[in-house]
């Protein structure tokens, strides 16, 4: 790694110094909308999850690279995030899984990083003010000033469109079902728990509703995805034709465009949720789940229509999950697939496969 | 759910004295827990026999008895009490087993006391080994392959299933005593019967070795509910072979990925529902193969515990205080996050700074052990340290020991192993010892590559590069030199954890030079919080640490505010009852409505708990460290008398206008012996002849003048450190030898004109006293209590019994001791607590030394006369007087009436090779109290919370020295009253029977060498079970003096031992009254007629 001093700059000149690590991008300059993630462990699924398209991501725990990166933990081909920040990168990994270290990881991604930072200054910084765009490299700092005020941030940008697949494909299984799954940005993770249910057709997002039910589906999943979910109106669409004709399970971005769907608001989080260790109660019977949680948009309370309130994050009481009162369809905002994080919730595939299991014995 | 109505009492047990492997950690879970009883309407009923806590504290519970902790006893507390639910997992191992022993004797059903936190299934599924083993391999966990045996014969038959290495533990051990790992057959059989005898139930548990896999523990809670979380997951530097409480560990996990955390942490929710821990907090240890990963459950403890103590204190998560919660019917989500306060407490702390805690050991106290780390825990105490950084956080844990060291390296400490070759230091770096850390270090300066070093020493690469950063930034920093620092090198300097003492060594030049350099370029302390959320939230609750970057969170308020520096690390001679002098110090001056600043390092106590002060620093108590938090904070006072040496050594360079109470000047004059005996000469009160010495030939020169036997100790140090009596030329020339020399002194500075050796003529057969008081700004004097020792003066005062009131001193006497105390606080300005030490002989009052600082002794003395010396003493040195607190009612007369016992309790029976002989030295590590109507009654429950319970019949065995023989023959006399009798070696029966006691049988003596006479003889008796109790008064003082033997067979074979004539006669005394009377038990706050607040 290189010990090139670097700044990070956000949008409202608030400067911090650190030195640059992974690729050199040209022009030294790289511009996204900084957000943090709170998890101790589990880097490369958080560097490798496509949410985080658009996004600059600040690592609270100081120490991220020590157990290098694997073949397995990515949670999609490739990174999307804009650049990472972390306070102290390790030189060298341990762990008998690992195949490299963070600094092969980022030449391979062609990702740059700002390491070496006052990170929990950022963090309260943002938890303060909000996420906010920035700026970081090694351009001087008037240079990058002016590219964060010049990022657009996230709001009313169609992000999926930048990390859905381009052709469909299946995950074969030797499950008995058929899953459809619209790839918002889906994570490996997720894939992977449905794939013991049964086959999965990745489709991509703009996939139309009769496109879909023509691969006769058991059940259609709506993925993760980053961003807003306000312009994907072309998406809203199609799930509101599948509403009835097929079990529907979302998370993050698929619970927020479903929740739309049904005529729920979404606003934008001060500064989002990104973390493993997040409260959330299911409310049928109490219980409390630690969840994985990536989002900066979340579904109004309030605007819940022909939909009940089935989980609520304990920490601020915002909407975790819902359930359809007309159609065989819910979905969570948090991430029971985990990767990286608790498995308390991955209950809620096998509420999936129930679901599906009912609608086709009452259709 | 909210609380149990149907519950109104709830008796507590504590965990008893400070024992290795039990340290106040148990204080700190069983204050929490009795708080918050309390606050939810509880009336709480504690039991502990340990005074010096802050939990015994008459406010802290409904009814608080300091009584022996047995099932009679609290048989005896239960029928008083009546309590409706017993909680027995705060008390650490000890309340455990005799909440199972009650259980098991039917006493709990008998009274309807209802077991709550924990059930009885739960407890043995978790104890047990075997259920243990059996239950997870049930639930589909993975665990090492192991076999129970009773017997050698079946030991012999598991081992050759199993192959070797395997390691032997014993069954229903705290601290994994008597554990220990066999790797050729003839060890195994040594360790393998020695663990079937430690074992209470003759089990032990032969496991395949997992020597050098990686080790880590979670800390996890249950609700009723079954919700579950991790509260922190650590991982040991020591691999797997060292018992984690001497292990070096790290919070959070450092090196697994995060499919390898959570398959870890579910299998920790396995455990917890298939043991049965239906609520509270448990602690889960895992193995892990480095290469294969292949993770194993290793144990788990379903109650609060040492680990658990870390965790509190490296998260911010109160562990036993949301236990308690628990086990009275609240689920997590109902409880809300003390730090946070708007978030509950159902979800998993993430810290964003890495924890490293150190264990502190006393090998040095102990000649003859080996120093050698293994399987049985063996260190007296820990520093935990916080830094954003693992490099950071490990040199500040290192500074934060006290052993001399400012760090891993850049001290004169790192030239230690300049002398061994890469092999040997290798070789050396390969066993677990105190100073590994250090020689791993050494290996990596001189170029060992970290793979060598890993490849030979199993402790993790990742670790072993985090301080090979360390080392190349030395290297960096010496290439750099002073001159040319700019504030990014300084910057980066101090984020690896150099403190300013490292670099004035790094580039000889003055701390002080370093420091101003430093502020010059710009470059100071940040303070960050630990939050419990990596800042995700708001936090409340101010626990701060130091780091060095851009932005610190520290608004200090315009209050009044006084800073009071702890004690550090515990150790022998320095442990919890500092910690209840600082903890009274921050109560008393709240209550005074200052704003109180804790400093301090140690994660077992209560004083680092965050809920003690207004603001807690948890930090090294160094000069810098706390020179850098005084800059912060701008405190009106610093608190520096009431933790000890440690801050004591730290006041004479800190800002004296700041120092509240007793000047240092005062202190210091206290400790220069010309000064001090200037003074007393001036003020015509005896004391014992003697001189001062930096070399044999000045030390010769006074013996000249004082004659043998002569007292030799150095200055400044606390617990008796390095004290020996001697009583010819070689004795004393060996002493100044050793003092001068090397050794742990040595390593503190060796000694100089400003830490001479101290040599006094020893007074035999003296009786010690001492005696506690206070001084205010009116110069105004109140005298705690005078304490009679057991033992005769020459056993350190912390080792010696000591009876509230003086049973047999004079009253003339008594007014002579008081009157001498308050001329000597007088004469010294004292502002403050003053402890002065006493010997009397005959009627005539010797002074031995005076200490114008906190005793030992000052929570003894509170919880024996109700009069809250340490809070008293804090608002004294903040100026109030003893009048303005008597009118506020802190000041009252002490209670009379009955009689409380202090007695020490020793480690011997972990160092099987140390000579359990009491000296000038201090040794013990804990004590209890006894307290009842008469000095016999209290010093025989004294004896009994000990650990030592007198036997009611059978042999007693004497071997006395002749100063000991005449009241040595009273003792006998007495003893044969009581039915017993009498054995001895020739010289002493002859002495015993010219007094006219029978003795029964005559035995043969033992050699030095160990080679005993022919005929029967102690050891042998001892080892058959024919002899109850030992009264061996050493002749001599050297290691392996005749009686060593057989004063280790009565280690071993755990019978009382009496070692001085006094105590022998205390014994007889307390049996006398013991049969007499029927057992009785007492609350405190009955004693002292108080109720609690």
């Amino acid at each position: 790694m290189t010990n090139k001093e670097a700044a990070l700059v956000l949008a409202d000149g608030t400067v911090f110094e650190g030195e640059a690590i992974g690729v050199a991008v040209p022009d030294g300059i790289s511009t996204g909308e900084v957000v943090f993630n709170t998890v101790m462990t589990g880097y490369q699924e958080v560097m490798t999850d496509p949410s985080y398209a658009g996004q600059i991501i600040t690592f609270t725990y100081p120490h991220i690279g020590n157990y290098g990166v694997n073949d397995v933990d990515y949670e999609s081909r490739r990174a999307f995030c804009r650049g990472i920040i972390v306070r102290d990168p390790a030189r060298r990994t341990s762990n008998h899984r690992a195949t490299g270290d963070l600094s092969d990881f980022l030449e391979a991604q062609g990702l740059a990083g700002i390491a070496g930072l006052d990170t929990r200054r950022l963090t309260r910084h943002i938890r303060d003010l909000g996420a906010m765009p920035g700026a970081f490299g090694t351009a001087d700092e008037a240079a990058l000033l002016a590219a964060a005020k010049a990022e657009p941030g996230t709001d009313g940008i169609d992000l999926v469109a930048t990390v859905t697949c381009d052709e469909p494909y299946t995950i074969e299984s030797d499950g008995p079902r058929r899953i459809v799954a619209m790839d918002f940005g889906i994570k490996t993770s997720i894939l992977n728990q449905l794939r013991e249910l049964g086959s999965v057709e990745v489709v991509p997002a703009q996939t139309t509703a009769d496109e879909i039910m023509a691969r006769e589906p058991d059940g259609v999943f709506l993925s993760n995805g980053p961003g807003d979910p306000e312009p994907l109106t072309h998406i809203r669409d199609t799930i509101s034709s599948l509403l009835g004709e097929v079990p529907i399970f979302g998370i993050c971005l698929g619970h927020q465009l479903l929740s739309a769907t049904l005529g729920a608001d979404t606003y934008k989080l001060p500064f989002g949720h990104h973390g493993g260790n997040h409260p959330v109660q299911r409310l049928r019977d109490g219980l409390v789940e630690i969840t994985s949680q990536n989002h900066n948009y979340a579904v109004s309370e309030d605007s819940l229509v022909d939909a009940e309130l089935t989980h609520i994050n304990l920490n601020d009481g915002t909407v975790q999950g819902i359930r359809s009162t007309t159609a065989p369809a819910f979905s969570v905002q948090y991430h029971p697939e985990a990767g990286p994080g608790p498995h308390d919730s991955r209950y809620l595939f096998a509420d999936f496969e129930q679901l599906m299991e009912d609608f086709h014995a009452t259709s | 759910m909210p609380r149990r109505d149907d519950l109104k009492s709830i008796l507590v047990i504590g965990s008893g004295p400070i024992v290795i492997g039990q340290a106040c950690e148990f204080d700190y879970s069983g204050t929490q827990a009795c708080r918050i009883l309390r606050e939810e309407g509880y009336r709480v009923i504690l039991a502990n026999s340990n005074p010096a806590t802050i939990m015994t504290d008459p406010d802290f519970a409904d009814a608080t008895y300091i009584e022996p902790l047995n099932i009679e006893i609290l048989e005896a507390i239960i029928a008083a009490e009546k309590p409706d639910a017993l909680l027995p997992t705060l008390g650490g191992q000890t309340a455990l087993n005799l909440s199972m022993e009650l259980v098991d004797a039917g006493i709990l059903d008998k009274h309807g006391v209802e077991l709550i936190g924990a059930d009885q299934e739960a407890i043995a599924t978790a104890e047990d080994r075997e259920r243990f083993k059996d239950a997870m391999v049930e639930v589909g966990l993975d665990v090492l392959r192991s076999g129970v045996a009773n017997s050698m014969e079946t030991a012999r038959t598991i081992v050759a299933d199993i192959g070797l290495p395997v390691v032997i533990r014993p069954a229903y051990i705290l601290g994994g005593k008597g554990t220990g790992i066999a790797e050729t057959a003839e060890e195994f059989e040594k360790v393998a019967s020695n663990g079937i005898a430690a074992s209470p139930i003759g089990e032990i548990l032969i496991e395949e070795s997992i020597y050098g896999w990686k080790e880590y523990e979670l800390e996890v809670m249950r609700d009723k509910a079954d919700n579950q979380v991790i509260v922190c997951s650590i991982e040991n530097v020591d691999p797997m072979g060292v018992h984690t409480g001497d292990s070096i560990t790290v919070a959070p996990v450092q090196t697994l990925t995060d499919v390898e955390l959570q398959e870890m942490r579910d299998s920790a929710f396995t455990v917890m529902r298939r043991v049965g821990v239906e609520t509270g907090g448990s602690n889960v240890q895992f193995a892990v193969h480095p290469e294969t990963g292949r993770q194993v459950v290793i144990e788990m403890n379903p109650r609060v515990s040492r680990s658990s103590a870390l965790a509190s204190k490296a998260t911010g998560f109160p562990i036993a205080k949301i236990a308690a919660r628990l086990a009275i019917g609240y689920t997590l989500d109902e409880i809300p996050n003390d730090i946070t306060k708007e978030t509950p407490a159902s979800f998993e702390p993430t810290i964003d700074y890495v924890v490293t805690k150190i264990p502190r050991w006393a090998f040095e106290k102990f000649p003859g052990t080996s120093g050698v780390l293994g399987t049985q825990m063996q260190s007296v105490g820990e520093a935990m340290a916080i830094g954003r950084t693992f490099p950071e956080s490990l040199q500040k844990g290192l500074r934060s020991l006290e052993l001399g060291r400012a760090g891993l390296n850049c001290d004169p400490g790192e030239a230690a192993y300049d002398e061994l070759s890469d092999d040997d230091l290798l070789a050396a770096a390969c066993i677990s010892t105190p100073e590994r850390i250090w020689q791993l270090e050494a290996c990596l300066r001189r170029g060992i590559d970290v793979d060598a070093v890993f490849a030979a020493t199993k402790v993790d690469p990742w670790f072993l590069d985090q301080m090979l950063r360390i080392t190349e930034e030395r290297a960096a920093l010496a290439e750099i030199g002073f001159d040319a620092m700019t504030p990014r090198a300084w910057k980066r300097a101090k984020q690896h954890g150099f403190a300013d003492a490292q670099l004035a060594y790094l580039w000889s030049m003055s701390e002080s030079d370093v420091r101003s350099a430093r502020i010059a370029a710009g470059v100071l302390p940040t303070y960050k919080t630990v939050d419990t959320c990596g800042a995700e939230f708001d936090a409340e609750t101010p626990y701060h640490y130091s780091t060095w970057e851009d932005t610190s969170e520290v608004r200090p308020s315009d209050r009044r505010k006084v800073m009071i520096l702890g004690s550090g690390p515990n150790r022998i001679g320095q442990g919890i009852e500092f910690d209840y002098c600082c903890v009274h110090a921050s109560f008393a001056l709240g209550d005074a409505d200052f704003e109180t600043i804790m400093v301090n390092c140690n994660p077992e106590t209560v004083s680092t708990d965050y809920d003690t002060s207004d603001r807690l620093y948890f930090e090294p108590l160094t000069h810098e460290d706390v020179m850098n938090i005084i800059e912060a904070e701008q405190p009106e006072g610093i608190i520096v008398s009431l933790g000890g040496q440690t801050p004591l050594k730290l006041a004479n360079d800190l800002p004296p206008e700041l120092i509240a109470g007793t000047s240092p000047v005062s202190i210091d004059l206290a400790e220069d012996r010309e000064q001090w005996n200037a003074m007393c000469a001036r003020m015509e009160i005896p004391q014992p002849a003697g001189g001062t010495a930096t070399t044999v030939e000045q030390a010769l020169d006074i013996i000249g003048r004082i004659g043998y036997p002569a007292l030799v100790r150095p200055s400044y140090v606390l617990g008796g450190r390095a004290m020996e009596i001697v009583y010819d030329d070689g004795g004393l020339t060996a002493a100044m030898e050793q003092l001068a020399s090397f050794g742990s002194l040595g390593r503190e500075g060796g000694l100089s004109a400003e830490r001479p050796v101290l040599i006094d003529r020893f007074l035999e057969d003296a009786t010690e006293v001492d005696v506690d008081a206070i001084r205010d700004v009116t110069g105004e004097v109140i005298i705690g209590a005078v304490m009679q020792h057991v033992e005769e003066a020459g056993v350190h005062s912390g080792d010696s019994a000591c009876i509230i009131p003086p049973p047999t001193l004079s009253p003339e006497t008594i007014g002579v001791l008081e009157e001498y105390t308050r001329r000597i606080a007088t004469e010294l300005e004292v502002k403050g607590l003053i402890n002065v030490q006493y010997a009397v002989k005959g009627n005539q009052v010797f002074v031995i030394e005076a200490n114008p600082r906190a005793s030992r002794t000052v929570p003894f003395v509170a919880k024996a006369t109700g009069v809250p010396l340490a809070k008293i003493a804090a608002r004294v040195m903040m100026n109030a007087t003893l009048e303005e607190l008597r009118v506020e009612g802190l000041v009252r007369p002490p209670v009379t009436g009955h009689v409380a016992v202090k007695e020490a309790v020793l480690p011997f029976n972990r160092f099987p090779d140390a000579d359990p002989l009491l000296g000038p030295e201090m040794r013990s590590t804990g004590e209890v109290m006894g307290i009842d109507a008469s000095t016999g009654l209290a010093f025989t429950k004294s004896q009994m919370a000990a650990g030592g319970t007198l036997p009611e019949s059978g042999a007693i065995f004497f071997s006395l020295a002749d100063r000991d023989k005449a009241v040595g023959a009273e003792a006998a006399a007495r003893f044969v009253d009581l039915g017993f009798t009498i054995v001895a070696t020739a010289g002493t029966a002859d002495a015993l029977e010219a007094a006219g006691v029978t003795v029964t049988e005559r035995l043969g003596k033992i050699s030095a060498d160990g080679v005993a006479e022919p005929g029967a003889n102690a050891v042998d008796l001892i080892e058959d079970g024919r002899i109850q109790m030992v009264v061996n008064s050493p002749r001599g003082r050297g290691p392996r003096a005749d009686g060593a033997y057989i004063r280790a067979a009565a280690g071993s074979a755990g019978i009382p031992l009496l070692t001085t004539g006094a105590a022998a006669l205390a014994a007889a005394n307390g049996m006398t009254d013991w049969l007499d009377t029927p057992l009785s038990v007492r609350s405190l706050q009955s004693y002292l007629g108080t109720t609690a607040s």
